[in-house]
C-alpha cells in the first residue's frame, strides 16, 4: 500500500475546487474514498470560514492543503505557514507557479521553496514538471514525494507523454503522484500503469456532468491500474501473435 | 488607524489587538491563519498582538481547491 512520510494512504486523491455545494463534496468524498483531499487557503473576505473543513472533518478523511496560484517561493513558504496554522497540519501540496496561462510550475522557485519548508519541519510534496532531473533535486532537498503534470491544470488532456511520467518513476524511490491533466478514468488507470503510486484527480471529477459517477470511475480506475502494473503487461510487438494454437486447423 | 486587511482598507481604533479585528472579520476563528505584515501569528498570541498604523493583514483559511 502507498505510504507517504509514514502514512498509509488509498491510492486516489481529491480536488475539491469546482463542486458547486457542500453536499456535492460530501457525496463524491464518499465515492471516491480518497486517500487524501486537497483545499485551497484564501482570504475570509473570498470563502467565507468554517463549512468545508467541517464537512471534511465529517468525512473522516485527511485534508492536504496547497499553495495553488503562488507565483514565487516567498509567496508559497508564506501560504503553507499559514496553511499549517489553519488546518494543523505540516503536510503540504506545494504549487510555484511560473505561469499564470499555461500554470507549469516555476521549478527553480520550487526547489528554493521546497528547501526552506522541509527545513521548517513541513512534509512537503511538490506538483513539478515531467523532469526526473527536477524530481531528483526535490528529493535531494527533502520532499516525501513528487507529483508530476499529466498536462497542464485543468486541460484534460491526459497523459501527454507518458514517457516523461516513466523516466520520473525511474529517477526517484519517493512515491510519484500524478497531478493535472487526468481527464477521465482511463487516464488514471494509465498513469498506474506507467508506475505512479497515486493520482490526483480534481477537475476531471468536480467538472463531469455527473462528478459522482465519475468520483466512482476513478476509484476503479486507479485500482485496475495499480492491478495492471503489478501484473505486468505484455510486451509491445511489432507484428501479430496468435493466440490460438496454429496446429491442427481445419483442413491443414 | 488606517490597516490593509486582507487587501482592502479597514478602519480600526487606535490600540486595538488582533482580536478586536478578528472579531469582525472571522466570528467563527477554528480554521483561520493571520498573516501580519508577511509573518504568522499563531492563534495563542492574538490577544497580545497590537495593532499599528499601516499594518498589512491576511486572514486566511480553507477553500475548495485542486
Amino acid at each position: 500500500m502507498l505510504e507517504v512520510a509514514g502514512v498509509r494512504l488509498a491510492p486516489l486523491w481529491l480536488g475539491t475546487g469546482g463542486l458547486t455545494s457542500l453536499e456535492t463534496v460530501r457525496r463524491v468524498v464518499e465515492a471516491a474514498r480518497p486517500g487524501l483531499v486537497t483545499v485551497s487557503v484564501r482570504r475570509t473576505s473570498d470563502t467565507g470560514t468554517g463549512s468545508l473543513l467541517a464537512t471534511l472533518r465529517g468525512l473522516d478523511v485527511r485534508v492536504l492543503p496547497n499553495t495553488a496560484g503562488c507565483l514565487g517561493a516567498q509567496e508559497a513558504v508564506l501560504t503553507a505557514e499559514l496553511a499549517r496554522e489553519a488546518l494543523d497540519t505540516e503536510w503540504v501540496k506545494l504549487e510555484v507557479i511560473g505561469d499564470e496561462l499555461s500554470l507549469l510550475p516555476d521549478v527553480v522557485e520550487l526547489v528554493e521553496a521546497a528547501e526552506t519548508l522541509v527545513a521548517r519541519g513541513f512534509t512537503v510534496l511538490p506538483y513539478t514538471t515531467g523532469d526526473p532531473v527536477v524530481a531528483r533535486r526535490l528529493v535531494e532537498v527533502g520532499c516525501a514525494a513528487v507529483m508530476p503534470l499529466g498536462s497542464p491544470i485543468g486541460s484534460g488532456r491526459g497523459i501527454a507523454d507518458p514517457h516523461t511520467i516513466e523516466a520520473v518513476r525511474a529517477a526517484v524511490d519517493v512515491p510519484v503522484v500524478l497531478d493535472a491533466g487526468i481527464g477521465t478514468a482511463s487516464e488514471a488507470a494509465h498513469a498506474m500503469e506507467l508506475g505512479c503510486d497515486a493520482v490526483l484527480v480534481a477537475t476531471a471529477v468536480t467538472r463531469a456532468e455527473d462528478p459522482v459517477a465519475m468520483a466512482r470511475a476513478m476509484s476503479l480506475a486507479v485500482e485496475a491500474g495499480q492491478l495492471a502494473r503489478r501484473a505486468g503487461r505484455i510486451p509491445r510487438r511489432e507484428t501479430a501473435r496468435a493466440s490460438s494454437p496454429m496446429r491442427g486447423r481445419v483442413g491443414r | 488607524m488606517r490597516l490593509s486587511v486582507n487587501g482592502r482598507p479597514h478602519e480600526l481604533p487606535e490600540g486595538t489587538a488582533l482580536t478586536g479585528l478578528l472579531e469582525t472579520v472571522a466570528p467563527d476563528p477554528r480554521g483561520v491563519a493571520v498573516a501580519l505584515n508577511g509573518s504568522v501569528v499563531r492563534a495563542a498570541e492574538w490577544p497580545a498582538t497590537p495593532l499599528r498604523d499601516g499594518d498589512l493583514v491576511e486572514v486566511v483559511t480553507a477553500h475548495q481547491g485542486g
